[in-house]
């Protein structure tokens, strides 16, 4: 049995000094191939007596199964060595550069819809819309302001030569003949915004011939200048994202509000800079008041049944002043160094629960 | 407008503060744009007397005054010609800031005299150019008292946008009488105790005007003005022309300048001799011609107002005089117009000649029709003050039209309509500071609107009066109230295509622009031009003149711009109108998008790639299938609009009509009219197309099978002819088993050797799935004969083997 200890020694050593898998193959087959040691020592068994082969075999198997397991796991520590010879060979630079991909952009004034949907859109308001190219009347009279009025002619209108109805074509100075089309499409009440182009004939640093404004017109019998008032001032601070910042009401004139009023935030231009919010300054973000009883008739809405408010404001005055963008006239310009820098990732989608952009 | 404290103060008691002042105008809806301290920055400068004034002993052109300044005296060297012993001037001591220089004052030597301080001219003091010589000080000026309050400079001006409803405004006791209404002052009364005339006016008057015309004049003041001395005004006049910026002209104008800013009167002055008989209104003759006082000749028309003697139009009614007629130094009898002029006709009349005047900006909105005769008795005392001479008669032609209206007032409309609850008490003294009379009807209050609120028409103006007034700062915000705790959504089904369409785009690596609705019309041409009704009647400029048939001109513009730039590589889009024509339903929303350049940008681990149509086409699917067309229903053709490479274009269409979209290269052709580098890839998705979808459809999917068995895949390669559309291939095989097929793709396309000229092999995968059984190898060969039947049945072809 001595011998047999001694054997298993060797047959061992041979396994953990095999260098690699064939000196490991060799072996095995030294110990359990079919002239392998052990092999032979099982054909040995046979000539045995039954007793002395019991216990023989036991023996023997115990070492051939102890045998066996030592190549395996031999073999699979000899098989991790190469992986890693490999994988140390495939190694790469991983500071290369990742495979180019395009990131694309929203435009400031998209997002900036967004917002501004997100924001009346919790307050109960729908999207409407009206086409770009309106006629006299729907963008004059109707808002009750007559050919010769003064108003009508700070509107810079660009013209067409057709026309419609006998009305001159015109491509629309403001969002507010959507009011017209929303109120004769359907019977009060009203409560919707309306995100559009609109177009004037003014190029400087400060205009541009084309910008966008949104209208907001809430028509039903009970709502008042104080709902006017409760409505922006929520929407002001929803959208400049501060709590408390202060809102004015100034009376103003516009032909198609009775009573009218503009609407100012609080900022401060101290120390050079510009910021929105409590300052010692104040800056005029947009123009609302009630619905003339004037327009509501245009429309065929009984003024002494209905009343309402509207309101309309310039969208890149908004984006501009919320994202600091410093100049009107390159919104549309398209460049992409400009889109890249203020625009904004496809899935920053605005809403209330989510956040607005910032 | 622009008044100075001093001039409200004559209609306006008060002891508010000037920053209070500011405030509370701009919330009476009376903007102040700017207030401005005319003293600020003066204030140092006293009252100085020259004792003596000697010539320099080294410089002919200066002289050496010894200035007594009230606390001592000292020498200054001076360079004004008007410099001279006894004169009182302004004195600017050492240390003093002189604005007009904007250089602080140093004790200095000039020529070797010494200068203690600096005598003033207006130009130094920062009032005016003048730089003739120094300020000329009255000789009662006290001296060492401060210059400011002897030069009446210590005021304060304001300029005040005035709404255009607001006309009353445009005079400064309009704005006083707000002001008064807010509590911020007493209202003075207004003089207006007549002069009696001492003859029947030379001059007469005729409203030349037929019925349909009526409304041009109805009501002419006149007053003729014998034997005046028109000399310049009195410095307090010209004080205060020059505080609102205005020019002092002479005595007659100064007037007639001053009863429009003050009182918005507008008045004018003729030269009574130079008039030809009587004054005529009347309609102007076709192509009379106007010298007016601004020194242009117009060329009048018959829709304009001609204030004319028996000869010619002298004056542009309500808008400028004549030249002719002006008055002059010589001028010594003078007649004094005070007339009422259609505010309509005279905006139409004062743009068609774009000619700008005080007298149009007033009577365009507004003027009140019952102040003609008060305001000409006021003017002639004025003449007569400053000028002498002997009043006529008044000549008095027509009347003021009906302008009495009353409007009621309910009691709970300020409450109801304003959001604020007014009682009743203070309703009615708001009313009454505006000049309303009040009385009462039904418990309702009856309010006569003053002539001189035009603007006021209905109960919404009397509520707005009110409000303002009160202040809107104290109308309570309130929230508006909700149908339903929880909003609907604001984006109709249609509207949140287009704002997906952006953000599927958007995150497919494109960027977003904004681009203008219109554009050249060289390049509309391009992209299948506009009828004429889409030409702008007055473009903003002659690249900007039509309104676009296609997004994609501006777009592939903007590529061209970014590479000039360099970044040739945009990938632009935009989702915005084009238009057909100028009706409402000729506009449509487009999704359209283009990639220039590389699709694949130069890098070490790719091979670069050009943009092709295929970029495109990936890029119209996507925003579709967003959009939930049923992908599998759209089909393309190759047939594009001619701005599309002819060979490398298409068009997405469902069933046999609709177009969905085009996509492809952009024409060469086009890309080199408009000098912009290929090439570029471009698409249109036309979102109007898209079949709509159901407001209120169903948010339930359809149930989902999922097989338990083992997926088969088998390739197949089929020759068919170089013009067979691979999209036939795929059909064919897709319908060949639509049960167990359930994906083919094709991986391959090879022409060249091995197949023969004029065809080409397409290699398909077809995924079988089966739902009952594992597919048998019996069962996979029946599929793959289908296959090939199918394939070589639709296309011609042949399985390549």
């Amino acid at each position: 049995m001595d011998d047999l200890a001694s054997l298993g020694l060797r047959l061992k050593a041979a396994i953990s000094e095999a260098a690699d898998l064939d000196q490991l193959e060799k072996a095995r087959l030294a110990a359990l191939g079919r002239k392998g040691r052990i092999t032979e020592l099982m054909k040995g068994l046979g000539a045995m007596d039954a007793a002395a082969r019991k216990d023989a075999g036991v023996t023997l198997n115990a070492l051939k199964n102890e045998i066996a397991a030592a190549i395996e796991a031999r073999k699979a520590e000899l098989e991790d060595g190469t992986l890693d010879a490999r994988l140390l060979d495939e190694r790469v630079d991983v500071t290369l550069p990742a495979r180019p991909g395009q990131c694309g952009h929203i435009h400031p004034i998209s997002q900036t819809v967004d917002e501004v949907v997100a924001i009346f859109g919790e307050m109960g308001f729908t999207v409407a819309e009206g086409p770009d190219i309106e006629d006299d009347w729907y963008n004059f009279t109707a808002l009750n302001i007559p050919p010769e009025h003064p108003a009508r002619q700070e509107h810079d209108t660009f013209y067409l030569p057709g026309e419609r109805d006998g009305q001159r074509a015109v491509l629309r100075t403001h969002t507010s003949p959507v009011q017209i089309r929303a109120m004769q499409a359907g019977a009060p009440p009203h409560r919707l915004i309306v995100p559009g182009r609109t177009y004037r004939c003014d190029y400087d640093a400060t205009h541009s011939p084309m910008f966008h404004q949104v209208e907001g017109l809430v028509v039903d019998e009970t709502t008042h200048f104080g709902h006017l008032k409760g409505c922006l001032i929520e929407f002001c601070r929803a959208f400049f994202g501060v709590d408390d910042l202060p809102v004015r009401f100034r009376p103003s004139y516009f032909p198609f509000t009775e009573p009218s009023a503009e609407v100012d935030i609080g900022c401060t231009r101290q120390g050079g800079g510009f910021r929105i919010g409590h300052g010692d300054d104040w800056l005029e973000i947009l123009g609302c008041g009630m619905v003339n009883p004037k327009v509501l008739e245009n429309c065929g809405v009984d003024s002494t049944r209905y009343q309402g408010f509207a309101f309309g404001m310039g969208l890149e005055r908004i984006a501009m002043l919320k994202y600091g963008i410093p100049d009107l006239r390159t919104f549309f310009e398209s460049d992409l160094r400009w889109l890249r820098h203020y625009g904004f990732a496809s899935l920053d989608v605005p809403s209330l629960v989510g956040g607005l952009g910032s | 407008m622009k008044f100075t404290l001093s001039w409200l103060a004559e209609h306006l008691e008060t002891e508010v503060a000037v920053p209070e002042m500011v405030e509370r105008l701009t919330m009476l809806g009376l903007e102040v744009g700017t207030a401005i301290d005319r003293a600020e920055g003066l204030r140092g400068f006293t009252v100085g007397r020259v004792v003596e004034a000697k010539p320099h002993p080294d410089a002919d052109r200066l002289s050496v005054c010894t200035v007594d300044t009230g606390s001592g005296t000292v020498d200054v060297v001076c360079g004004a010609p008007n410099a001279r012993t006894g004169m009182k001037g302004v004195f600017a001591p050492v240390g003093s800031f002189v604005p007009g220089t904007g250089m602080k004052l140093k004790k200095t030597k000039i020529r070797g005299v010494e200068s203690n301080g600096m005598l003033l001219s207006e130009r130094e003091m920062n009032i005016s150019d003048d730089h003739e010589g120094i300020v000329d000080l009255p000789d009662d000026a006290e001296v060492g008292s401060p210059a400011v309050a002897v030069m009446g400079l210590d005021d304060t001006v304001f300029d005040i946008d005035i709404t255009p409803n607001r006309g009353d405004c445009l005079g400064v006791r309009g704005i006083a009488r707000d002001m008064a209404a807010a509590g911020l002052g007493k209202f003075k009364p207004l003089d207006v105790q007549p002069v009696a005339g001492a003859f029947e006016s030379p001059i007469r008057v005729h409203l030349d005007l037929e019925a349909e015309h009526a409304d041009a004049c109805p009501y002419f003041v006149g007053r003729y003005i014998r034997g005046v001395t028109n000399a310049d005004s009195p410095k307090w006049l010209k004080d205060k022309l020059l505080g609102v910026g205005l020019r002092p002209i002479s005595a007659l104008v100064d007037i007639t300048n001053l009863m429009t800013i003050g009182l918005n009167r507008p008045l004018h002055a003729f030269d009574a001799d130079k008039v030809q008989g009587d004054i005529h209104v009347r309609m102007a003759r076709p192509g009379e011609k106007l010298a007016a006082l601004n020194e242009k000749e117009y060329e009048l028309d018959i829709e304009m107002t001609a204030i004319a003697d028996d000869d010619t139009a002298e004056a542009l009614g309500g808008v400028m005089g004549g030249m002719h007629t002006g008055c002059t130094g010589d001028t010594h009898n003078v007649f004094l117009e005070s007339a009422l002029f259609d505010p309509v006709r005279t905006a139409a009349t004062g743009r068609k000649l774009n000619l700008t005047s005080d007298a149009r900006y007033r009577f365009e909105r507004g003027i009140d029709p019952t102040f003609l005769e008060d305001g000409m008795e006021i003017a002639t005392r004025l003449v007569l003050e400053l000028c002498g001479g002997e009043p006529s008669e008044l000549v008095v032609v027509g009347g003021a039209p009906p302008w009495q209206r009353a409007i009621t007032l309910r009691p709970d409309r300020v409450q109801g309509l304003g959001g604020v609850d007014v009682p009743r008490p203070e309703v009615e003294r708001i009313l009454g500071d505006l000049g309303f009379e009040l009385g009462e009807e039904n418990g309702a209050l009856v309010a006569q609107v003053p002539p001189w609120r035009g603007d006021i028409v209905g109960e919404a103006c009397l509520v707005e009066e009110v409000v303002r007034v009160h202040g809107y700062e104290r109308v309570p915000a309130v929230p508006l109230a909700n149908e339903t705790s929880l909003p609907r959504p604001a984006l109709t089904p249609e509207q949140r295509r287009h704002a997906r369409a952006r953000r599927v785009l958007a995150g497919r690596g494109l960027t977003e622009a904004v681009t203008y609705s219109f554009m050249p019309s060289v390049q509309a041409a391009l992209f299948g031009g506009v009828p004429d009704a889409l030409r702008l009647v007055n473009p903003i400029s002659s690249d900007l003149d039509v309104m676009r048939p296609s997004i994609l001109p501006n777009l592939i513009a903007a590529c061209g711009r970014n590479a000039d730039r360099g970044f040739s590589d945009a990938a632009l889009f935009e989702v915005g109108p084009q238009y057909a024509g100028d009706g409402v339903e000729d506009q449509t929303t487009v999704a359209a998008g283009v990639r220039a350049g590389d699709a694949v940008t130069r890098n070490w681990a790719e091979q670069t790639r050009a943009v092709d149509a295929f970029d495109a086409k990936d890029d119209a699917l996507a925003v579709l299938e967003a959009l939930e067309v049923p992908i599998e229903s759209v089909h393309v053709t190759a047939d594009a609009p001619p701005w599309y490479h002819p060979g490398r274009s298409g068009a997405v269409r469902l069933g046999p009509k609709t177009v969905l979209a085009h996509f492809g290269e952009i024409h060469p052709g086009v890309l080199r009219r408009m000098d912009v580098k290929g090439p570029i890839a471009g698409f249109e998705v036309l979102l109007a197309n898209l079949p709509r979808l159901k407001a209120k459809k169903s948010a339930t999917r359809p149930h989902l099978e999922l097989s338990p068995f083992q997926p088969v895949e088998r390739d197949f390669a089929f020759v068919v002819d170089a013009g067979v559309p691979a999209d036939k291939v795929l059909g064919a095989a897709r319908a060949a088993d639509k049960a167990l097929i359930a994906e083919v793709r094709l991986f391959d396309v090879y022409a060249g050797e091995g197949v023969g000229a004029g065809k080409k092999s397409l290699a398909i995968g077809v995924t079988l799935r089966p739902t009952e059984k594992t597919l048998t190898d019996a069962d996979i060969e029946a599929v793959a004969g289908k296959v090939v039947a199918a394939v070589e049945k639709a296309t011609g072809g042949v399985l390549r083997t």
